[in-house]
């Protein structure tokens, strides 16, 4: 007989009971913290930060390769994301310019915390414009705020004017778009209206520029777009 | 897949709410994805069922409410379900649009067993 209330039951279960909780708690409410935390950082140091993403190989480090190259007038240094290896790191050091590579083992994004550590490797106070190179994948990093200013997403015309409307989260989620490699147009179906119009389906106010890293065609609009954007933001926190 | 790290800061919040109520287990949980929030509840679940064991929540039920997206047409001034993933508004197709639901990914409400004072 069981000692505590006299039943029969052998293993009798210690009584308890069961309480329903609403909570209504953002399941990433941790991360986001962190994100605010690394853009406050970013902020007390005068730094615009800008969150790339892309599928692999759409061209995220040879475009920060010519960036370094062209835009002199601003200081800039780049957070690199990875599975394996620092061959990124190295190519943007190779540069001139200040990076840290961050490899994720597994992981298939960067989150807000792998951000911190690398922001505290990087000599902010040198710096105006900090590139976060989030890993190679047009799914995961969408999920996650990384404490960037703004969000890039990069689109290679070889990828396929469909990806918007196949990916709307992430082109949601960024600021500008940036079709790459047009170069390769002539080789392609690739319909550059298209993938425009099917992005603003699913974000209206997505801005656009076509460049080639490899050519050179368009990227001045691109360094005119980080230059505007880097002056409004120190606009703002004066 | 990144359904795997979401869970893992799943499991540390519902740590942190089992301490907070002094619970012994938790007995279900009810997540809200919301349709554009990059995440398959499928695969948040079965994410969840690997990783739950030998945590607070090792028998906990899982439930996972899908939240549709859905947009306040400014031109009709009326609110409408999607199925499709874009801003479109489905009566008169204006982009004149905001997204009021769809995109949140939630721990709604928790089950807990609490032990019960002798």
């Amino acid at each position: 007989m069981c000692k505590e209330c006299g039943c029969h039951v052998k293993n009798h279960q210690e009584r308890s009971s069961k309480e329903e909780v609403n909570l209504f708690k953002r399941i990433l409410e941790k991360n986001d913290y962190q994100a605010e935390e690394n853009r406050r950082h970013f902020e007390e140091h005068g730094v615009f930060a800008i969150n790339l993403m892309s599928s692999p190989g759409a061209g995220k480090t040879s475009l920060l390769e010519k960036t370094i190259d062209l835009l002199k007038d601003l200081k800039i240094g780049v957070i690199e994301g990875d599975l394996e290896t620092d061959k990124d790191a190295q190519r943007i050091r190779a540069k001139g310019a200040p990076a840290v590579q961050i490899t994720t083992g597994s992981a298939c994004h960067l989150d807000a915390f792998m951000v911190h550590k690398g922001i505290h490797e990087l000599p902010l106070e040198d710096l105006d414009l900090v590139f976060i190179e989030n890993v190679g994948n047009l799914v995961c990093p969408a999920s996650y705020d990384v404490g960037a200013h703004c969000n890039v997403v990069l689109l290679s015309v070889v990828e396929g004017d469909d990806k918007p409307e196949k990916y709307p989260v992430i082109f949601k989620k960024a600021q500008l778009m940036v079709i790459t490699k047009i170069d390769l147009l002539p080789l392609t179906d690739f319909d550059l209206d298209r993938a425009i119009t099917s992005a603003r389906k699913i974000n209206p106010h997505i801005d656009a520029i076509k460049l080639s890293s490899k050519t050179g065609e368009g990227i001045e609009d691109w360094l005119d777009y980080l230059r505007f954007k880097v002056k409004v933001y120190k606009k703002s926190l004066a | 897949m990144h359904e795997f790290s979401i869970v893992q800061s799943l499991l540390e919040l519902l740590e942190e709410e089992a301490t907070k109520y002094k619970a012994k287990r938790i007995a279900r949980i009810e997540v809200v994805v919301g349709a554009l929030s990059g995440v398959e509840p499928h695969l948040l679940e079965f994410a969840f069922n690997t990783f739950k064991e030998g945590t607070v929540a090792e028998g906990a039920e899982f439930l996972v409410r899908v939240e549709k997206l859905k947009v306040w047409c400014k031109d009709c001034e009326k609110e409408y379900e999607k199925e499709e993933l874009n801003m479109l508004c489905p009566i008169c197709g204006s982009l004149n649009t905001q997204i009021i639901g769809g995109q949140e990914l939630l721990l709604k409400s928790i089950e807990l067993e609490c032990p019960d004072e002798a």
